[in-house]
């Protein structure tokens, strides 16, 4: 078992003729990801590294049962895509694009509930470095081979510092049910307890890492998930302990965002619900494997 | 991206918010000549700089004839207003705005934000406004309204109603106070701006509800479909090296530690940051190189952080997905090359095509210290930066 994507997850790449999209499709057909077709409007027959391509999602999805989706889409399309998949009928929608508009992920996160619960679309990012489920699927941009298969299920803010723990299990012969990527966009698809919530469920998936960072209420409201619903253990590792105080013009943002929005303050909320920290970026393969140890025991 | 309150308010002005009639002035005379056409015998001089607090540092001075607007503004121009929110550094006065004074019987506080809670527009309001919000919200939090807005449908008039009840405005203002509201909806909508304040907006004594102040920042991801507000930057606001890095495609903020950092992820820069302190160092910046940089793009980088006299180490960490450790290494290398540095190197490379990187490091013949994990790199870079610092007082000793 896996979270949002397993082998036979049938993924289509939006805005596969790009470079990147092209560099990147060409991982994921090497790692074994079934990429099923792209979309490109207006290069409706065309074909990338064998995919065909389609002009429109529906098209794309009619054509080879899609289910998933990974938008590779320019910042000022990136929504207008994204929306497109959650209407083409695709279940579970990565979005790698970094600089969408704020205003349009609110659009895109108001769109989506127009669908009811068991038609709606899940979305990962944006500016996120996508998920990936060991041995099985990669629909992003991570680099597959750090990562071993295994029961720690990843969830983080930063794409590099995911992979910083995934290396730092690998190099202790510790592998990863999932791993997911939300981004570090003020309004994104998921939140913490969005994927902590999959991962609870998740059979192959033991124990959780969950890396945050500095800025914004997700931690927090994650820390208050964790303490009243979740019977695995979490470790975390929060970015920005040294970090300076944002320089901000005006100070609308400092009344709704309250306490919970420093490193530190993350730290001590996530500690109080149970959460083992790890203290620094170095020794959060170790803190895991602590934790998995004590499992075992 | 920030503007001054002039601007501001003059964009909430085109969206039916009602403002004080003011004139931008860029010398004392011409403050003194703006008030005259103007007319009137009150005027109130207002430093324009990307920053609040301003009445409290001297920034804000009301003045009754030409030569108290003459020795007021003569004041401002050319210093350096320090506030709680510029930093010690403080900002350039370059601009004045004079404004007709007003008389006004109530303060009242306004902010429109995105809530990143209900990932929605929020407004937050309180009668008791001219207060800092951080104070209002400490000593005053049952005073705070606050709304999200439906993005299906934008804010409702039953909504800003709502609000205007609320903050007990009276019943004979209510729809001018409504129309405020919608106007700076509209403009933060329609603009994609990510704040806009209003600190104080006041009912005057004669029944009108006015913005006093008035600060937007606009979304950077969005300028792209509005250049009449890219055009409103103004670079003498902003941290010389942090606006040449961010013309570069480069995330920067200058520190004051001396261990430069080069890193690709806003996560993994902080974390390497955490990781240097820990080794015993302090970094000397904030550094994201972004997704798919170019080796031009990092040797850009890599001059940019060695131009920073302070720096007497540079730590590059760079765990590749999008990016590319041949690219990185290639950049790495051409700025040596081309700017040979005195400082030691350390490089740890991660990732896709991690191997072709190390080839191409290797290949330079330059002496670079390599690293494998991020906590060797840190250690190394504080190591050599100690090692550096020690030989080189040897030297001085010597001479």
């Amino acid at each position: 078992m896996s979270i949002f994507i397993n082998r036979d997850s049938r993924i289509i790449v939006q805005g596969i003729t790009g470079r990147m999209a092209q560099f990147h499709t060409k991982e994921m057909l090497d790692y074994g990801s079934n990429v099923v077709g792209g979309v490109v409007p207006g290069k409706g027959g065309e074909k990338v590294f064998g995919v065909p391509v389609f002009n429109t999602v529906k098209e794309a999805v009619a054509a080879t049962g899609a289910d998933t989706s990974l938008v590779f889409v320019p910042p000022p399309f990136a929504a207008d895509s994204i929306m497109e998949a959650a209407d083409g009928g695709i279940r579970y929608c990565v979005c790698i694009t970094d600089g969408i508009p704020a205003q349009d992920m609110i659009r895109v996160k108001r769109y989506m509930l127009r669908y009811p619960r068991e038609r709606r679309m899940v979305l990962t990012g944006p500016n996120c470095a996508g998920t990936i489920t060991p041995g099985q699927a990669l629909l992003g941009i991570m680099p597959g081979h750090i990562y071993l298969t295994g029961p720690v299920g990843i969830v983080g803010r930063s794409g590099t510092l995911g992979y910083e723990a995934a290396q730092q299990l690998k190099d202790l012969g510790i592998g990863v049910s999932t791993s997911v990527g939300i981004g570090g966009d003020p309004i994104n698809g998921s939140s913490f307890r969005d994927i902590l919530e999959e991962f609870e469920k998740d059979p192959a998936t033991e124990v959780v890492c969950m890396i945050g960072e500095i800025g914004g209420p997700q931690e927090a409201e994650a820390a208050a998930y964790i303490q009243s619903h979740m019977t695995k253990p979490v470790i975390a590792y929060i970015a920005g302990l040294t970090a300076p105080k944002g320089r901000t013009m005006g100070h609308a943002g400092a009344i709704i965002s309250a306490f919970g929005e420093s490193a530190s303050e993350k730290v001590e909320i996530l500690t109080a619900a149970g959460v083992t920290v790890a203290e620094n970026p170095s020794v959060i393969g170790s803190t895991i494997a602590r934790v998995l140890q004590g499992r075992a025991a | 991206m920030d503007i001054h309150e002039y601007q501001a308010k003059e964009i909430l002005k085109s969206f039916g918010v009602t403002v004080p009639e003011g004139a931008l002035a860029y010398s004392p005379e011409q403050a003194a000549y703006r008030a005259r056409e103007m007319g009137g015998n009150a005027w109130v001089v207002k430093a324009q700089v990307h920053a609040g607090g301003r009445g409290k540092a001297g920034g804000v001075k009301l003045c009754k004839t030409d030569h108290e607007i003459l020795d007021a503004s003569s004041a401002m121009f050319g210093m350096k207003l320090v506030t709680h929110q510029t930093g010690p550094e403080g900002k350039g006065v370059y601009r004045v705005y004079v404004e007709a004074a007003t008389a006004f019987d109530r303060e009242i506080y306004l902010g429109f934000v995105l809530d990143r809670s209900s990932q929605r527009i929020m407004i937050v309001a309180s009668a008791e406004g001219g207060m800092e919000i951080e104070e209002i919200s400490a000593t005053r939090p049952d005073s705070i309204v606050r709304q999200t807005v439906e993005p299906a449908v934008g804010l409702r008039d039953f909504q800003a109603r709502e609000i205007a009840f609320a903050l007990g405005i009276p019943p004979d203002l209510t729809q001018q106070m409504v129309r405020t509201l919608q106007g700076c909806f509209r403009a933060f909508t329609d603009l994609d701006a990510t704040m806009v304040e209003i600190n104080p907006l006041v009912i005057t004594a004669d029944r009108r509800i006015m913005a006093l102040d008035a600060k937007m920042t606009f979304d950077t991801n969005a300028l792209f479909r509005h250049p009449q507000i890219s055009e409103l930057r103004d670079k003498s606001q902003e941290d010389p090296r942090e606006s040449r890095a961010a013309d570069r495609g480069l995330a920067y903020i200058g520190l004051s530690g001396n261990i430069g950092c080069i890193v690709n992820g806003a996560g993994l820069a902080m974390a390497t940051m955490d990781t240097i302190k820990l080794a015993g160092g302090e970094p000397a910046n904030f550094l994201d190189i972004g997704g798919g940089a170019t080796p031009e793009r990092v040797a850009k980088a890599f001059r940019l952080v060695t131009s920073d006299k302070n720096v007497q180490a540079v730590l590059v960490n760079i765990f590749a997905g999008i990016n590319r450790c041949d690219w990185v290494a290639e950049g790495v290398v051409q700025a040596l090359k081309m700017e040979p540095v005195d400082v030691p190197v350390i490089v740890r490379l991660a990732g896709t095509n991690v191997e072709e990187g190390q080839k191409i490091l290797a290949k330079s013949g330059l002496p670079i210290i390599r690293a494998n994990s991020l906590m060797e790199a840190a250690t190394r870079a504080v190591t050599a930066w100690k090692n550096d610092t020690a030989q080189n007082s040897r030297l001085r000793a010597s001479e």
